[in-house]
């Protein structure tokens, strides 16, 4: 006979929390968070306690007011008397320029120095080691002033192409004008302009979208869209007969056709720069503070790009190149076909950290004058008004956004690129 | 239990920071040093000489102030601070005071909330350019290139100027003066503007200063100060009748070479009670009664420091002006000592 005795009732005492290592690791948790929140709302009160006691309580009425600072280079119109909210907003797009040319112009080089470091070539090989070793061993400060000192040393001022013997002269037959102020290239004028939409009113966000870059937009997209549909008609005429009708005229014809055709009634053309007292005018002006900070950030980053590409393709295993080989790829085919997709699994997470990485240090700016969110917002803004405290949170919540954003948009290509397990 | 006693001593550290903020004279005497804010180099107003000694206009308020308080016109901790950081490095404790060719105006003394103790170089934005340039009058510089230090209210005035005389301009905004300079001989801007006396100092450095011209339009009033934070009214004093004192001694001629002599009394009441044979002037600023002594044989009078350091014998070479005394028909007018 077995008699079955129930388990003890399990009875809670406070000194369990502590003795029990069941909930012991939940107690200190609880603990570490009472206490971490308590540390922060100390912060938080000691802070207003003492912006008060000051006499300057937070509030943000103060970006409702004429920032009554000019910006150079600005996106959209603004004059000295729009509001500090408008100057913000500059300030926004000019980081937001730069970062996506920054980003755009990393990878190309980060792509293309890291597949050359593997090069067999000794010497390419090498020469991209000391490029990489070179730029991402030095602050990328020290770049953007580096590079900024050579654009304003070593280019020729704009009164250099004046008079009838200049000591310098424009480029590209007479259309660039290289000068220590920044570039001047030809702008695209359009004289049937199809004018601008005013969004927002005349409310300090307001901006204008141009009609006729919508529309070559529109147009060019309805185009690919064909030429795609003429691609995916020859790939079911293939499959059917097995021979591929050729199409690449009808494919760059329906591309170029409609596209010259809207050029031409738009009034395409070029505006180019001229000298004009002080400076050259007409055309579009790339301050040097955008070349510097673009390029320094480019450069910087490439280094890190080309590192991780480099990873990326060593972590392919040899056998896959070998088996394209034995199916008769050549070399860059295989490198297109076989190893880069593949590779951009491995690529593709830390390439995020980096983009994140160009972006914050965007906030650079500052030291060759270049106006973005930083210069503006969290520059002559926060002296102008004296609030550091809602200028420094703002700019934290904007870096912190775009960083989010460009974070979601690189998980989402991710998700599209990873291997599909079925 | 040695870190929670550590820790509790931190918290009770960290909040007695945070809410004792009066008593700058009593820190200052604790801690034995001034920390004084000034700019990241101006020759003549402040920079560091050959050998690495703090020399100028404004630095000698500074030592005057660190004489009166401290005794010893050595004991400055100078803080270079850029038109940016300045009123953060204020506002903050950082610096005890700022001497920094700082514009009075309404928004720094009653937003900012600072207090301007009083102007020791009235001053207007200017231009300067090339002389190349064929420029005779800041109205020609209608599409130029201007570089221009950002924070300051010289920004703020350019784009009035601009404005109000319907002429475009493209800004250059840049840090600090070294910068400027390095990008208006660069040629990278054809127009450096900022206060006069900050133009006339930095052309003072350039390999040719003749080739350059400063133009005859001043566009704006910019009484430079030196400054404290609001609500401390004890040291706004101190620093406010040390520069008063230099003004003063200039006015009854006291200097550097008689004060011994003047300081064992004269006829003239105002001057014993300057330098503390009559009177306890001292005692109710909360210092002895040789503060103003000390504070004007740092350097000299106010006339004293300015001949040494801007005055028309310095490469500088700035005249009186605007700045000579309320006597000789200037705007310095202390008031009296009484």
């Amino acid at each position: 006979m077995t008699t079955f005795s129930d388990p003890p009732k399990e009875q809670f005492r406070l000194s369990m929390l502590l003795y029990d290592t069941r909930y012991r690791s939940a107690t200190i948790q609880v603990i570490a968070l009472i206490g971490f929140m308590l540390l922060a709302a100390w912060i938080i009160s000691n802070t207003i306690q003492n912006l008060e006691a000051l006499g300057k309580p937070v509030e943000f009425g103060f970006f409702g007011e004429p920032a009554s600072y000019d910006i150079n280079q600005r996106l959209l119109e603004y004059t000295s008397r729009d509001t500090h909210l408008r100057a913000a907003f500059v300030g926004l797009l000019n980081t937001l320029v730069v970062a996506v040319l920054g980003c755009i112009t990393a990878t190309v080089l980060g792509v293309v120095i890291g597949v050359l470091r593997l090069s067999h070539n000794w010497i390419v090989a090498r020469l991209m080691t000391v490029y990489v070793e070179m730029f991402r061993n030095v602050p990328v400060l020290l770049w953007i002033v580096f590079i900024m000192a050579i654009l304003i040393e070593t280019l020729p001022a704009p009164r250099a192409f004046r008079g009838d013997n200049p000591e310098a002269s424009m480029v590209l037959g007479e259309a660039v004008a290289v000068t220590n102020r920044g570039v001047y290239v030809p702008e695209p004028l359009f004289s049937n302009s199809l004018g601008n939409i005013h969004l927002f009113g005349e409310s300090s966000l307001r901006f204008d979208v141009s009609l006729d870059l919508m529309a070559i937009l529109v147009v060019l997209g309805v185009s690919i869209w064909i030429s795609n549909w003429i691609k995916h008609r020859a790939d079911a005429i293939q499959e059917k007969t097995g021979d591929r009708p050729v199409t690449w005229w009808q494919r760059l014809g329906v591309v170029v056709v409609p596209l010259a055709l809207l050029l031409a009634l738009l009034g395409f053309h070029l505006g180019y720069p001229e000298l004009k007292g002080f400076n050259f005018s007409g055309g579009t002006h790339l301050r040097n503070s955008l070349i510097a900070l673009w390029l320094a950030l480019s450069l910087y980053t490439a280094a890190f790009i080309a590192e991780i590409v480099r990873a990326g393709i060593m972590a392919i295993s040899k056998g896959q190149s070998e088996a394209a080989a034995a199916l008769g790829l050549r070399p860059n085919r295989i490198m297109s076909l076989v190893i880069l997709p593949q590779a951009l699994r491995v690529i593709i997470p830390p390439l995020i950290s980096n983009y994140l990485n160009l972006t914050k240090n965007s906030s650079l700016a500052i030291a060759v004058g270049y106006m973005d969110i930083t210069g503006t917002l969290g520059g002559i803004t926060m002296n102008q008004t004296g609030r550091e405290l809602e200028c420094v949170l703002l700019l934290m919540l904007v870096y912190l956004s775009i960083s989010l954003t460009i974070s979601a948009i690189m998980n989402w290509y991710n998700e599209s690129v990873k291997l599909k397990e079925r | 239990m040695k870190k929670t006693v550590f820790l509790g001593a931190a918290t009770v550290a960290g909040l007695a920071a945070g809410v004792a903020a009066a008593g700058t004279a009593d820190d200052v005497k604790a801690r034995g040093k001034l920390n004084c804010g000034v700019t990241t180099g101006l020759v003549g107003f402040a920079a560091p000489d050959a050998n690495g000694e703090w020399k100028g206009f404004d630095v000698a308020v500074c030592r005057a102030v660190a004489a009166a308080v401290l005794g010893d016109a050595n004991a400055v901790e100078f803080v270079p601070t850029t038109g940016k950081t300045r009123f953060t490095a204020l506002a903050s404790g950082e610096v005890d005071m700022l001497a920094r060719n700082t514009t009075w105006t309404f928004s720094r003394d009653v937003d900012l909330k600072f207090e301007f103790v009083g102007v020791n170089y009235y001053d207007g934005q200017g231009f300067m350019v090339p002389k190349s340039l064929g420029v005779s009058s800041a109205k020609e510089l209608d599409g130029a290139t201007v570089c221009i230090q950002t924070g300051t209210t010289t920004e703020l005035n350019l784009a009035d100027f601009f404005r109000s005389n319907n002429i475009s301009y493209e800004p250059v905004p840049i840090e600090t003066n070294a910068e400027a300079q390095q990008q208006y001989l660069a040629g990278a801007c054809d127009v450096y503007t900022t206060d006069a006396s900050g133009l006339a100092a930095t052309r003072a450095t350039f390999e040719n200063p003749g080739d350059h011209v400063l133009l005859p339009e001043i566009i704006s009033k910019e009484p430079l100060g030196p400054l404290v934070r609001h609500g401390d009214n004890e040291w706004g004093d101190v620093v406010r009748w040390t520069l008063n004192a230099l003004i003063s001694a200039e006015e009854y001629g006291i200097t550097s070479a008689n004060i011994d002599e003047m300081a064992a009394g004269t006829d003239n009441p105002e001057i014993n009670r300057i330098l503390g044979t009559e009177g306890t002037l001292g005692e109710m600023l909360g210092l002895d009664n040789q503060w103003a002594m000390r504070a004007i044989k740092a350097g000299g009078n106010f006339g004293e420091i300015f001949a040494q350091n801007i005055g028309e014998n310095t490469p500088i070479g700035l005249a009186r002006g605007l700045n000579a005394q309320w006597t000789d028909g200037g705007l310095l007018y202390s008031p009296p000592f009484r």
